[in-house]
This record gives structure tokens, sequence and C-alpha cells, in this order.
């Protein structure tokens, strides 16, 4: 059995990134982004010119899921909260639930203790969005509603895209 | 496992290539990324030893361009083939939308690659997958090799389930982008047959 994709609508996408973009400002941050735990980048806000998020965003699933894997050996549910800290930036990763990670990217103008607090507060916030996000997922796939965009796509289509 | 966003019209879709060591996986990548045009690719990203081994995976977004308003972009990613990285091999295999098994044509190496499917079929369990419900092509690589096994012998040894194959050399890139598209196709299908 394949697990369902994540859909994400337009009023959602836009929760999210008005939650970023708060934590971003209060917690004084270069950069945050919220990733799909398998290495989808789901949102990004701040100073982004320059890095390449959906690098970053595939770096950062592999991170969590080695770390998840080291917990597991070592019998822990999960580490849900990683820092590395750099000479300049330092990046701050914790989960959203079961489905997401929230990247935070600072340097002196902010400093790890900030950025935990502001962070908590966030994770709060976007764990209630996904938790709507999975509900309306649950719904849209029990009423096996046909409005995806997926419907009108042909083999073709995705042939042509290779030539 | 595919992403849909509506707000920035875009579907992405994770491809795992698998198979032993030294198979060519990392060498079909680095093939895409040299003849895909710069708009349509990111950086290609290894994570590998000293001595050029996957160490964790090697990592390639592609945005080729868009299908009814909506951007297509796959994220393809290999494995470390080496066998004392199988805890690796597993949290690639997570959220993995199609997989790509590529099986090293020369005849010392055919134990290797019963033993990478057989791994690639447990892994796959461990995320509750099952490799049959799963868009899933084999690429029979290194065919302009001397010693290479007879296709007929490679398939019934590897294809029980008759998925598409493809012969490859995958250096010259023979049949790299075949493979590609084909297993891209079947996701886009399977997508669509769940939507």
């Amino acid at each position: 059995m394949l697990n369902p994709g994540l859909v994400l609508y337009e009023e959602d996408s836009k929760l999210i990134d008005k939650e970023l973009q708060k934590l971003n400002q209060l917690s004084r941050s270069k950069v945050s982004f919220l990733v799909d735990k398998d290495g989808q980048l789901i949102s990004c806000v701040g100073e982004t010119n320059g890095i390449d998020t959906t690098s970053l965003a595939s770096l950062t699933a592999g991170n969590i899921a080695a770390t998840g894997g080291m917990a597991k050996l070592l019998g822990e549910k999960e580490f849900s909260i990683l820092f590395h800290e750099g000479e300049k930036d330092n990046i701050h990763i914790s989960l959203v639930g079961q489905r997401a990670i929230l990247v935070v990217i600072f340097d002196e103008r902010s400093s790890l203790g900030l950025i935990r607090l502001r962070v908590k507060r966030s994770v709060s916030a976007l764990t209630e969005v996904f938790d709507r996000v999975t509900k309306k997922m649950d719904k849209i796939n029990s009423e096996e509603d046909g409005d995806s965009p997926l419907t009108e796509i042909t083999e073709d289509d995705i042939e042509n895209l290779f030539s | 496992m595919s992403f849909i966003n509506y707000s920035s019209r875009e579907i992405s879709c994770k491809i795992v290539y698998y198979g032993p060591g030294l198979c060519g996986k990392t060498t079909n990548l680095q093939h895409i990324y040299k003849k895909i045009s710069p708009d349509s690719k990111g950086k290609m990203i290894s994570l590998a030893t000293e001595t050029e081994r996957t160490l964790f995976f090697d990592f390639l977004p592609l945005a080729l361009g868009s299908v009814k308003g909506f951007k297509v972009r796959f994220h393809l990613y290999t494995v470390p083939g080496q066998i004392f990285y199988d805890a690796s091999r597993k949290l690639i295999l997570r959220g993995v939308d199609g997989v790509i098994f590529v099986a090293d044509s020369q005849v010392e190496r055919m134990e290797a690659n019963l033993e990478s499917v057989d791994n690639l079929v447990k892994n796959l369990k461990e995320h509750d997958f099952n490799l049959e419900d799963l868009p899933y092509v084999i690429q029979y690589n290194k065919r302009d090799l001397g010693n290479v096994v007879p296709l007929k012998e490679m398939e019934e040894a590897l294809n029980p389930r008759k998925v598409p194959y493809f012969e490859a050399v995958a250096p010259k890139g023979e049949g790299v982008f075949e493979t590609l598209k084909d297993v891209a196709k079947m996701v886009i299908m399977e997508l669509k047959k769940k939507s």
C-alpha cells in the first residue's frame, strides 16, 4: 500500500507562509523554511538569495532521517531538535508533528535561546495547520473527489517533458 | 511520497536508483546532470567517501517543465550500494514514488544483484511498501563489457514480475534517459490513478 502524498491547498499554504514570516521576524533569523520529511520543500521565507533551498531541504530530511535511525538504535522515539553551529551561521532543525521539519538559519543577530522559544511557539501553530491538512487529505481520499491536476495528465505529456 | 502544492502549482515526486555496489547508479545521475539543460536542474549533491563511493546518497532535482499548469519536479536519489550501508539505504526509501533497479550485467555480479533485489524488497516492507505496488523498472547496465550474462538469463533471475527493462551503458548515456522516462511516466500515471 502506498502512502498518500502530501496535498497542500492555497489557504493552508498561506497560513504556513504567514507563520514562517512571523517566526523569521520575531526570532530575527535569516531564513526559515518548512520541509516535508521526504525532503520536499514546502515553504521558505527570509534572505533566500544565494541559498540552494532545494538541496538544503533534501539534506535536512536526510539529516533528520539519519538522526531518527540513531534514536531508534538507542531506544529513543526520536530526537526532535537538532542544532548545528557554524562560524557565522547556525541551523536549528525541529520536527513538526510526524510530517514536517522546521529549519531556521540564524546568525549573530539572534541567539539560540530566542530561536528555541520562537520555534516552540511556531511548531505548535504549524502542527495545527498540518493536522487540518491531514484531515482534509483523508476527506478528499475518502470522497474520491476528481479535483486533481493529475486527472488530465497523459503519458504523452510526460514524454514531452523529456523532449 | 509525492507532494502537490496548489499554491505554487507544483507536483514533486521521488525516484530512487537502487542496486548493488558499483553497478552505475551514480553514473546514471551524473549523465542526466551532464545532459539536462541548466534551467531544468538543480545542483547535484553527492555524499560520498574520499574514494568517491556513495556514503549516504546522491541527489539531483529536476524541473523539466509544466503539465496542465503544474510544474513537474522529479527528485532523483541513489542509495549507497555497499552491503554495510543498509541502514542508510532504508532511510532513502522513505516516501519513494518509483524505483529504478540498476543491475550490473557482469557474470561475477549476479549474486550481488540478487542480494540487492532481496534487500530492496525487505527495506521497502519496513516502510509498508510492496515492490509489486510500486512503479518499478530494471536497467541492465554495463552491456558493453565482455563478460556479461545473457539478457534472457538476467530477465529470468531478476525480473519475475516482467516489469519494463532497459539495456544500458551508463557512462556513454545509453539507456539512461529511456529508463528514467519510463519510471517517470509510471509514477505520474500511478498518482493519477490514486487521485
